[in-house]
């Protein structure tokens, strides 16, 4: 795959040309629409004769509610009755669909509401401008006598009315509003108010169509074989048992492995098994992750790159009245989203058509083209619903496309499902980086915090990448430890340090990237520094945080949820953790009890500060996924390399999902602070680990050091 | 090998190698998408059909071993039950990413047949087969107890 990474920074270079930020599109999109009847006022929004409301949904919807978000924001300004409103994926066009937070289309770090929802609210209230326009040049009346309510334009003193549907062909004609005026907030109706999902009946009925649901004529479905090792080839192999196989059509080589291609998936999978492979594994990754563990720890425990500091941290530990100092593991992970890893890609004599859940449209296309040889112009893809991502298909370097290109090239014209089984997702790398946090604190001798050191001793996601240019900074990746620097809390001295290691196992950011680990090491640690000072949990972190008015608002308010008085004495505990992450803010109180000596988690509280929720029901769903998902990995979770490389894992019998009869109640409240919106699809997760692992000290005495909790507790 | 079965209602003689699991015929062979492919293994209830009214992981049963079943499918899933768990699914937003919907409201369907009140410890054993990677567990608790209060009324 590396051959093919200097053209594609030089893609990238070139597409970051293209951004276009919030501009609304042409008027000649109106035109060009007209000949269909329906009236496209711009790249977001149609309004069908039939009076259905289309909304073209840039950002790939993989659970976290883009679909429902983006359209309430066009139907709020249009006046739109929410049971017209439809969603359609948009095509891949960075010329119209960039997301202005990244200048490329694509999603991710909770970006896809946050800087979606002016440009989402202007194509509404541009489309709503120019149907009253049509209509009052219908009716011959002014615009200003006209008012839209539900759907339906009226004009009063007239006794006129119509439908969207009756003006949408009569609206292609009208001028596009510039600046069209946006509503207030106490103008909402839809945004701010439970909706239904647009994408709730759909999935309850099976009818949704996912990628692996794209079935083309005489397609192939085609299985692959990787190096079991990080960094492995194929050495030789044999394709003729694969082949011997009835429904078994081809055996390709590919830069990435070898890909078996069947006339049915059941062919391919059997092809799988069947072909005959001998590794190179020179340059491939051989040590065990308990001999990176020790490395990683190493580096951890000597002076790495500086970034962040204040004070004089050296001094302030050596004046200190009490000292401590702990060591956190933090282990490899899958995001082993329940749809494994698919694309179909249909090749035509010079053309390509594809089907992904493609979390970077614009990075994705581009890899398309130039391994296919062919121009962007040439090639369609579309963008299909994803069963679930948590990261793992937004990759800098669409690796995973890169595959399906090739899969196609090998084989010529036709077209090819490339599935991936679920061993292939767990085996497969692009894994949250194995990470070790140190960290010491020093208190004075009234308990106060005066210094706090944390290193940090983990890969980098971005070093490497088509995006290391723009986002590492002074040979820094800030994803690797985010959450540990700028923190609330207002110490007179500390220093963040990150040591960067090297592997060939591949990582990727996964749902709250450096948050996953740096939240459960910072306030875990926060938590026994407090105690050492004779402070309460609260109490202490709001003595720190005067000066940070939303993390005092949603700890004050989760404090209030749970009736907080401490950690309690009986068998169930209490334990609370406070993160920011994306710019959301997030705090959690759990209660635990030990069961067997494994913590049982019977209630969360949480409470949120997004600054303002477009849909409040989606940001208690995300808040309720965030929690389940961050505590199945804390319990459960770990990706582990054997003594040789090998991964140990292999399926959700050994890589464990948390279970509905082990879901706690939860309890979400959401503080609308006027600010901003920020997304919800990652800061969920962060609070909940430290959250009980604070409970859970109080219960006996000591933190876990180590995730999972099954094997820092075993 | 030829194999009759009756899916979702209609007689259907299928010639297909009798190891195929019934998952890939569903969706290969009859595009019956509905019904998802998560583990191979049985681990995750994605592709949870009703064998005989009873709930069944597709992925691991070979279609040579249910010849002359009765199959039904998300696609077909219907009744009192089916519909009260849908319309739950529905008023209460249950589905995120959505992929393992099917395999909840067929099991979700079953469990309700059986059991038209059951308590949280049989939704529990019920449905803790069934993996949600976004985990909307709390959500389809209270669907399966919604859908229940709406049977009953």
């Amino acid at each position: 795959m590396t051959q093919l990474t200097p053209t594609r920074r030089g893609f990238l270079t070139g597409a970051a040309g293209l951004v276009i930020a919030t501009q609304l599109p042409l008027a000649a999109r109106a035109q060009s629409a007209a000949a269909t009847g329906s009236f496209t006022p711009n790249a977001f929004v149609r309004v069908g004769t039939d009076n259905t409301i289309t909304v073209i949904i840039k950002h790939l919807e993989m659970g976290q509610g883009a679909y429902t978000g983006l359209a309430s924001c066009v139907a709020e300004e249009m006046d739109a009755d929410w049971s017209q409103v439809r969603a359609e994926n948009a095509p891949a066009d960075a010329s119209l669909y960039t997301n202005a937070a990244f200048g490329l289309q694509g999603v991710g770090g909770s970006t896809g509401l946050a800087s979606s929802y002016i440009q989402m609210r202007q194509a509404g209230a541009a489309a709503r401008g120019m149907l009253v326009s049509a209509a009052a040049r219908n009716w011959d009346v002014p615009e200003s006598e006209i008012t839209v309510e539900k759907g339906v334009v009226r004009h009063d003193a007239s006794g006129n009315s119509a439908s969207f549907g009756d003006l949408a062909e009569a609206a292609t004609e009208s001028a596009v509003p510039v600046e069209p005026p946006l509503k207030n907030e106490e103008e909402f109706t839809l945004i701010g108010q439970k909706v239904e999902r647009l994408d709730s009946m759909a999935k309850s009925t099976g009818a949704s169509d996912f990628t692996i649901d794209i079935y083309r004529d005489g397609m192939l479905t085609v299985a692959m074989r990787h190096s079991p090792k990080f960094g492995g080839k194929v050495a030789s192999f044999n394709p003729e048992p694969a082949l011997a196989i009835p429904g078994v059509e081809r055996v390709e080589q590919i830069s990435s492995g070898i890909a078996i291609y069947g006339q049915n998936t059941f062919a391919a999978l059997k092809g799988r098994e069947a072909v005959e492979i001998e590794w190179d594994d020179r340059g491939a990754e051989t040590r065990s992750s308990e001999e990176m563990v020790r490395v990683w720890t190493e580096a951890a425990r000597k002076p790495a790159a500086v970034a962040e500091e204040s004070g004089d941290l050296d001094t302030a530990l050596s004046e200190a009245a009490t000292t401590l100092e702990a060591e956190y593991v933090f282990p490899f992970l899958a995001h082993a989203p329940l749809e494994p890893l698919d694309g179909v890609i249909e090749l035509r004599d010079g053309e390509a058509e594809i089907w992904m859940g493609s979390q970077l449209q614009t990075v994705d296309h581009g890899v398309a083209a130039q391994t296919l040889g062919m121009d962007q112009g040439n090639i369609k893809l579309n963008t299909t619903l994803a069963g679930g991502s948590f990261g793992r298909r937004a990759q800098p370097g669409s690796e995973f496309m890169a595959q399906l290109a090739e899969v196609g090239k090998a084989a010529g014209n036709g077209a090819y499902k490339l599935l991936w089984t679920r061993e292939d997702d767990i085996h497969g790398g692009y894994y949250r980086p194995l990470t070790v946090h140190r960290l010491r604190g020093g208190l004075d001798a009234d308990g106060n915090i005066i210094a706090w050191d944390d290193t940090i001793a983990n890969q980098s996601i971005i070093a490497g990448s088509p995006f290391e240019e723009a986002l590492m900074q002074n040979g820094l990746d800030a994803t690797a430890y985010e959450g540990s620097t700028r923190m609330p809390y207002a110490w007179p001295n500390h220093r963040v340090s990150w040591a960067r290691m090297e592997s060939p196992v591949s990582v990727l950011w996964w749902r709250s990237v450096g948050h996953t680990h740096t939240a459960y090491a910072t306030e875990t640690f926060l938590d026994e520094l407090l105690e050492a000072g004779g402070k309460d949990p609260v109490a202490g972190r709001l003595e720190l945080i005067k000066d940070a008015p939303r993390d005092r608002g949603v700890l004050e308010r989760v404090a209030d949820m749970a009736a907080w008085s401490g950690a309690g004495t009986g068998d169930k505990r209490y334990g609370v953790a406070l993160h920011e992450s994306f710019n959301s803010y997030v705090a959690m109180v759990a209660e635990v009890s030990n069961q067997g000596g494994m913590p049982h988690v019977s209630k969360i509280w949480c409470a949120v500060d997004c600054g303002y929720a477009v849909n409040p029901d989606v940001v208690i769903a995300q808040m309720e996924g965030g929690i389940g998902f961050g505590i199945g990995t804390a319990m459960f979770n770990e990706i582990t390399l054997g003594e040789g490389g090998r991964v140990q894992q292999s399926n959700y019998d050994t890589y464990r999902m948390l279970r509905l009869n082990e879901m706690p109640e939860i309890e979400v409240s959401i503080l609308n602070t006027g600010n901003e919106p920020t997304g919800v699809g990652e800061p969920g997760v962060p609070p909940v680990a430290p959250a009980i692992a604070n409970a859970w000290r109080s219960l006996t005495g000591s933190t876990p050091r180590r995730q999972p909790f099954t094997v820092a507790l075993s | 090998m030829t194999i009759s079965l009756k899916i979702n209602g209609e007689d259907r003689t299928l010639d297909v190698d009798p190891d195929t699991p019934l998952l890939w015929v569903l969706r290969d062979e009859l595009r019956l998408t509905g019904t998802k492919f998560g583990c191979g293994i049985a681990q995750c209830g994605a592709c949870t059909v009703l064998l005989n009214g009873q709930t069944r992981r597709s992925c691991v049963t070979p279609i040579g071993a249910i010849d002359g079943y009765d199959v039904e499918t998300i696609e077909a899933v219907e009744g009192p039950e089916a519909e009260a768990v849908q319309a739950a699914w529905v008023d209460l937003n249950v589905p995120q990413c959505g992929y393992c919907q099917s395999g909840q409201v067929v099991a979700a369907t079953a469990l309700l047949r059986e059991m038209p009140k059951p308590t949280d410890e049989d939704i529990d054993n019920a449905m803790a087969g069934n993996l949600c990677r976004c985990a909307t567990y709390t959500r389809i608790r209270k669907a399966i107890r919604q859908a229940s209060d709406t049977l009953e009324a």
